[in-house]
């Protein structure tokens, strides 16, 4: 219980002093899920919405493959993403392994299932109720895509949120595609990870407490959203 | 467009057979009232005339002359309005019609002010009440300048207040030259406002007659019955 | 409406510019140097590349793991310079063709940990492989590292030249955990185990509850170190002269110098030896 207390310590004097090595961990931290999710969401929002709205064969089977890919372990994308992206792999010569781009390239593959089958859901849904209406308007399958996106646009940036709070809590597939190298590819999940092994645990727990306090502003804030935009547009 | 023949057609679900060859010719003029006993199919007809659904066996076509911008819209039972303002409500159904944007906004304004939603313009149109939305509808419906209307019990779920402002609207744009294809459950507001009513039993036409004589002298055993057996103040 | 999207697309964009934008040090030169995890967390690193960056302009990236996986980066061409310590693994690296020379850089010792309560009496001895045969002999909690790593290396050697067979006679007692250094001592000061751990580790470990050093100073704990340039041959793209200037500069006398000094809480962690022969 003691070493918690001196964690809480250890933590507020790091971000009071705005450490700088401390603000650089963040920042990069920040950076590479941030690039990630808005990237995922650029693909996954638009992939979620056609697949919501179209009608195709092997539809269903797309569906339930997509919902499982949510439970991508984050150590095996790592692997993954390192076997492709190392030397010795296909796009070896993009030099891109052990820097911030390969973490980003990880975290978005991660996350990207989770935004495109969470706004499959919610479009769907959303085109149960807008389906005869919108057509009776004479909008095609890619209008009412559109449509339907900016309609639950508080949704889904729940959604998108949940993506950028998965992205930033994960250690396995950066740390392998990143290789937590000092100032380069140290996020703060790494640095956990790291100083948890130096046996350093007050300062692992003091970034521990950064950064379940950044999940837990997110979370608030799409809470937030989702209530005010609910009391607003209904 | 008009006007619209319906040469036997049939619509089938499941083995289920839910109208059963119907044909007929719907021209201009007099204002249609579609009247039936539940799951007589009224709905089902409403939505393969306006397009929503495709008949199983049969055809529907528009026979009449096609000029450019001529267009039908339907009113449902619930309107369904998209998450913003009343006005851009108008507006995108406009946008979708391809009318340029500067009279966009001009129409959806005029027709808001004529349906008595113009101090509301601005307001996220999901808040608004029951009756309200319904307006709205209309209004939606109206800016695209249709030929036909349809109305798909438009006033079930109104208070009297409401259905009143509705169908006052309903004249108004009927007064503007559009045929009115409408069905109803209130045979008040059938006797108010038709001109002749067709009568659904089973799915199958049972009867197409002027509406002075269908409550006096009805032609068929099933809208006789069909009279007796609705209460006086539906 | 149509405006508020277009702001918020424009904050988005430049927040993606922002945030894709790399620091300016992409444009400096820099080599990637596959070292071990041991190495890395003893510190040294942080010590010396400041250093040597500031002597040539170099910047060193240094992806720490463990000396199989240091080993395989250098292999896949992951990785310019290897700076492990597991000869065997080391010479074999050479013979294969993925290595151009190897350089012999310093060496560190090992020491045997154990709780204070040492059950199976080891404290103050000078011979590891007795050590060894009585932490067997009482089945007492050992910790082993199980990651083909440096350390672990020298761990199988020791058992074996201790006469004992320790894949087939070990019991629940070995517990074999697959981990680094660090996680490692977490693990043994957790059980209150018997671990063989790299001194410089040790000395930065923060977390050990009741363990103590219990034997060190026999010859057969030293660690040797070797540097390696991985072989452009194989790899294109290896920056080889960059490699070399780092190889040369840690071999010089200015770099065993700085290896020299780096001390925690006044004592010394690594012994420069590149100019040893045989090392």
């Amino acid at each position: 219980m003691n070493e918690i207390w001196v964690a809480l310590g250890e933590a507020g004097r790091l971000i009071g002093g705005l450490d700088a090595k401390l603000t650089e961990i963040v920042f990069l931290s920040l950076r590479v899920s941030l690039t990630a999710v808005l990237v995922a969401s650029a693909l996954g929002l638009p992939l979620g919405a056609a697949i919501a709205v179209g009608r195709f064969p092997g539809r269903q089977a797309l569906i339930v493959i997509l919902n499982a890919l949510m439970g991508l372990p984050p150590v095996v994308v790592g692997l993954f993403v390192y076997l492709m992206l190392s030397r010795a792999g296909p796009l070896g010569q993009f030099g891109i392994l052990f820097t911030p781009a390969a973490m980003v390239v990880a975290q978005t593959i991660l996350i990207l299932p989770i935004v495109a089958a969470l706004s499959r859901q919610v479009v769907e849904d959303a085109w149960q109720e807008y389906r005869e209406q919108l057509r009776s308007l004479g909008a095609g399958p890619w209008t009412s895509a559109v449509t339907l996106l900016w309609d639950t646009r508080f949704s889904l940036v729940t959604i998108v949120l949940a993506g950028f709070g998965r992205a930033a809590a994960e250690v396995g597939a950066v740390i392998i595609v990143g290789g937590n190298i000092d100032g380069v590819t140290r996020v703060m999940t790494t640095a956990i990870a790291l100083e948890t092994s130096k046996g350093d645990l007050p300062l692992a727990l003091g970034l521990g407490v950064i950064l379940l306090s950044l999940v837990l502003a997110l979370n608030a804030a799409a809470y937030w959203v989702k209530e005010a935009a609910q009391r607003r547009y209904g | 467009m008009l006007p619209l023949v319906l040469d036997s057609v049939s619509f089938r679900v499941n083995g289920k057979t839910i109208i059963d060859r119907v044909s007929i010719e719907i021209g201009t003029g007099p204002r249609t009232i579609i009247l039936g006993s539940n799951g007589a199919g009224k709905s089902v007809l409403m939505r393969l005339c306006h397009g929503l659904l495709e008949p199983t066996s049969g055809s529907i076509v528009w026979r009449g002359a096609v000029n450019g911008h001529q267009r039908q819209a339907m009113v449902f039972q619930r309107p369904v309005m998209l998450r913003r303002s009343a006005v851009a409500n108008v507006v995108y159904g406009l946008k979708l019609a391809g009318v340029a944007p500067r009279e966009r906004e001009l129409r959806a304004r005029d027709v808001l002010e004529a349906v008595g939603l113009a101090s509301v313009a601005g307001r996220p149109a999901r808040v608004l009440s029951g009756g309200e939305q319904q307006k709205l509808a209309l209004a939606r419906a109206w800016a695209l300048g249709p030929e036909v209307l349809f109305l798909d019990e438009p006033t079930a779920n109104l208070d009297p207040g409401a259905t009143r402002d509705v169908e006052t609207i309903i004249g108004q744009i009927r007064a503007g030259g559009t045929k009115i294809v409408m069905t109803t459950h209130n045979l008040g507001q059938a006797k108010r406002l038709g001109d002749e009513i067709l009568f659904l039993s089973q799915g199958r036409l049972v009867e197409r007659t002027p509406v002075e004589q269908f409550f006096t002298k009805p032609a068929s055993a099933e809208a006789d019955a069909f009279i007796r057996g609705e209460l006086p103040w539906n | 409406m149509e405006l508020k999207k277009r702001e918020l697309f424009g904050v988005l964009l430049m927040a993606l510019a922002l945030s894709a934008a790399s620091p300016a040090s992409l444009a400096q030169d820099f080599i990637t140097v596959a070292s071990t995890t041991s190495t890395e967390q003893s510190g040294l690193f942080k010590h010396l590349l400041p250093i040597f960056q500031k002597k040539s302009g170099i910047e060193v990236r240094v992806v720490a793991l463990g000396t199989g996986q240091s080993l395989d980066m250098g292999k896949r061409g992951d990785a310019d310079v290897v700076f492990v310590h597991a000869r065997s693994l080391e010479d074999k690296f050479i013979a294969e063709g993925y290595g151009v020379k190897r350089f012999p850089v310093m060496y560190n010792d090992f020491v045997l940990i154990g709780p204070k309560s040492d059950p199976a009496k080891i404290g103050g001895g000078k011979d590891t492989l007795e050590a060894l045969r009585k932490i067997k002999a009482a089945s007492a909690p050992f910790v082993s590292r199980g990651d083909k790593s440096g350390t672990h290396t020298a761990e199988l050697a020791l058992w074996k030249q201790a006469g004992i067979d320790i894949a087939r006679e070990k019991g629940p007692w070995y517990r074999d955990t697959g981990q680094g250094m660090g996680p490692a001592l977490n693990t043994a000061s957790s059980m209150n185990g018997y671990i063989l751990a790299d001194r410089g580790t040790w000395i930065s470990f923060k977390n050990r509850g009741e363990l103590v050093i219990l034997v060190e100073g026999d010859k057969r704990l030293f660690n040797q170190y070797g540097v390696i340039l991985v072989n452009a041959e194989k790899h294109k793209h290896v920056k080889k002269e960059l490699g070399q200037a780092f190889i040369d500069w840690v071999i010089s006398h200015e770099g065993q110098k700085a290896i020299a000094d780096y001390k925690i809480g006044g004592e010394q962690l690594f012994f420069p030896n590149a100019n040893v022969k045989g090392a």
